[in-house]
């Protein structure tokens, strides 16, 4: 049965007949779906999964690049977002000074969650098609337009093992501030707050205990990075730098890629937080 | 999706368990109690194996009463947590571990401190400031990580675990049905009235 899927299953929206000007957001590209070579087996995600994952089979001959913290939440002043900066292969950390949050233009913002790599390649290519849109309808294209051009290119790649959660993040004139959640299952949710990747929970709690949508700019600033610390301190993939953006109607603000090891002491030695870490020996 | 919770402060130690007793995907009971009084001034809490939970705690309740009787002093909750993880460490090699979970919390009736001790099915025991076990550590340790402090009070102690309840309520996928809670000071164990109703929003 899944081989038969396998070898006639398309995209369901390749054939159908859709508006002109909606047609990028179901094809993104000419056609670029399916271009990639494919491993020639009936599933190629149950491959790639053989071939990939590290916690199943330590031995696995290819390590992916995952694990994260990333955040973005809506508040009165616009959209906080907030990610960790580790990279990791298996138990190893390959990078501590990655770039999660990628700059489509100047008002939107995505970050990336996953595999490294496809969040790198998706992203730069929705960038791509972001700015193709521009030029062809003169105006900036829609948070929501643009997180749909995404869902709908990793959907049409379901079940091939892609490993992405990421957030789009923009302030239009016609949306005001929008936030988009979209995975690789295909999932693409509208919403006020999420926190995405393996720190993710630890950032739920501690944004969730004191969120409110009336937070001040410094508030909401200080709360999004609290919370990536509280993140990198507790999630073992996690960790390196805070990379803090706030997005407003102007477009989006850098406020910095601070490392977390001297946040981590300030807060726990000027704050009197983090109380279970003693030098005492039990 | 058990949550075992505990808090320690100034002059207390609060322990809280989810009052959900599920087998499956069943809720069997609704008010369930996963605590027991070792003596007067200790409380244990369990999470875990369906039938090992209990039989572990009440054996070591009986050990602990036993003990109490035969020397007409209390254990201290030191030296109760040190018995425990000599059980839970004999058990883990034997033919039948028990696979069972605990929050161990005391005020010790001398000193006056209060303690917590966090200990495992593999018989790892550590002292803690706060705690938790299972799912609830990946939501509430972030929380007690930034709220808590040493010498807080029980009003503050009780606002950091209602931060914690309303957090799992708010992210746990499955409804554990509220939570128990118990204060021990240096007056012995008492039962909290918490107040678990009201619904918390999703943001």
């Amino acid at each position: 049965m899944d081989t038969l899927v396998a070898s006639y299953g398309r995209p369901m929206f390749e054939k159908e007949h859709v508006e002109e000007d909606q047609l990028e957001l179901y094809q993104p590209g000419p056609s670029l779906s399916l271009k990639f070579a494919m491993p020639p087996v009936a599933q190629p995600s149950a491959w790639l999964r053989a071939a990939t994952d590290d916690h199943a089979n330590p031995n696995c001959p290819i390590k992916i690049a995952h694990g994260t913290t990333t955040l973005a939440f809506r508040f009165q002043g616009g959209i906080i977002v907030a990610t960790d900066s580790r990279a990791t292969a298996g138990n190893w950390i390959a990078s501590q000074t990655v770039k999660k949050v990628i700059e489509i233009n100047s008002c939107l913002l995505g970050t990336m969650a996953g595999g490294a790599a496809d969040c790198q390649y998706w992203l730069a290519y929705l960038g791509m098609q972001c700015r193709l849109h521009e030029l062809r309808h003169k105006r900036r294209i829609s948070v929501a337009a643009a997180s749909k051009i995404l869902a709908n290119l990793v959907y049409s790649y379901k079940g091939m093992g892609l490993s992405m959660g990421t957030m789009c993040a923009g302030v239009t004139p016609s949306e005001g501030p929008a936030l988009y959640y979209i995975d690789s299952d295909g999932t693409r949710l509208a919403g006020n707050m999420f926190c995405v990747g393996s720190g993710q929970t630890f950032a739920y709690g501690v944004l969730d205990a004191e969120y409110k949508y009336d937070l001040s700019v410094d508030e909401a600033l200080a709360l999004g990075s609290r919370s990536i610390l509280a993140a990198t301190h507790r999630d073992a993939y996690s960790g390196g730098f805070i990379n803090l953006y706030h997005v407003k109607e102007e477009g989006w603000v850098k406020h910095g890629f601070n490392d977390t090891n001297p946040i981590f002491w300030k807060t726990k030695l000027e704050k009197g937080e983090f109380s279970n870490v003693t030098s005492e020996l039990v | 999706m058990e949550v075992l919770l505990g808090i320690t402060g100034k002059d207390f130690t609060l322990i809280a368990a989810s009052k959900a007793a599920m087998r499956g995907a069943t809720v069997l009971k609704a008010a369930d109690d996963k605590t027991r009084s070792l003596n007067k001034h200790t409380l244990m809490a369990f999470s875990g194996e369906a039938g090992d939970t209990i039989q572990f705690a009440e054996y070591i309740q009986a050990n602990a009463q036993l003990y109490s009787m035969r020397n007409s002093i209390d254990l201290s909750p030191s030296a109760l947590a040190n018995f425990v993880r000599g059980e839970l460490a004999s058990s883990l090699r034997s033919r039948k571990p028990y696979n069972v979970n605990l929050l161990l919390g005391g005020v010790d009736p001398v000193t006056l401190k209060p303690s917590l001790y966090w200990l495992d099915y593999l018989a790892s025991l550590a002292p803690l400031p706060y705690a938790a076990h299972g799912y609830a550590q990946y939501y509430c340790l972030s929380i007690l990580d930034k709220h808590h402090h040493p010498d807080i009070d029980y009003e503050q102690g009780l606002k950091i675990l209602r931060m914690c309840t309303d957090e799992l309520k708010r992210r746990l996928p499955i409804d554990f049905k509220g939570m128990l809670v118990k204060v021990i000071t240096k007056d012995g164990i008492k039962e909290v009235e918490y107040f678990d109703e009201k619904p918390v929003a999703c943001p």
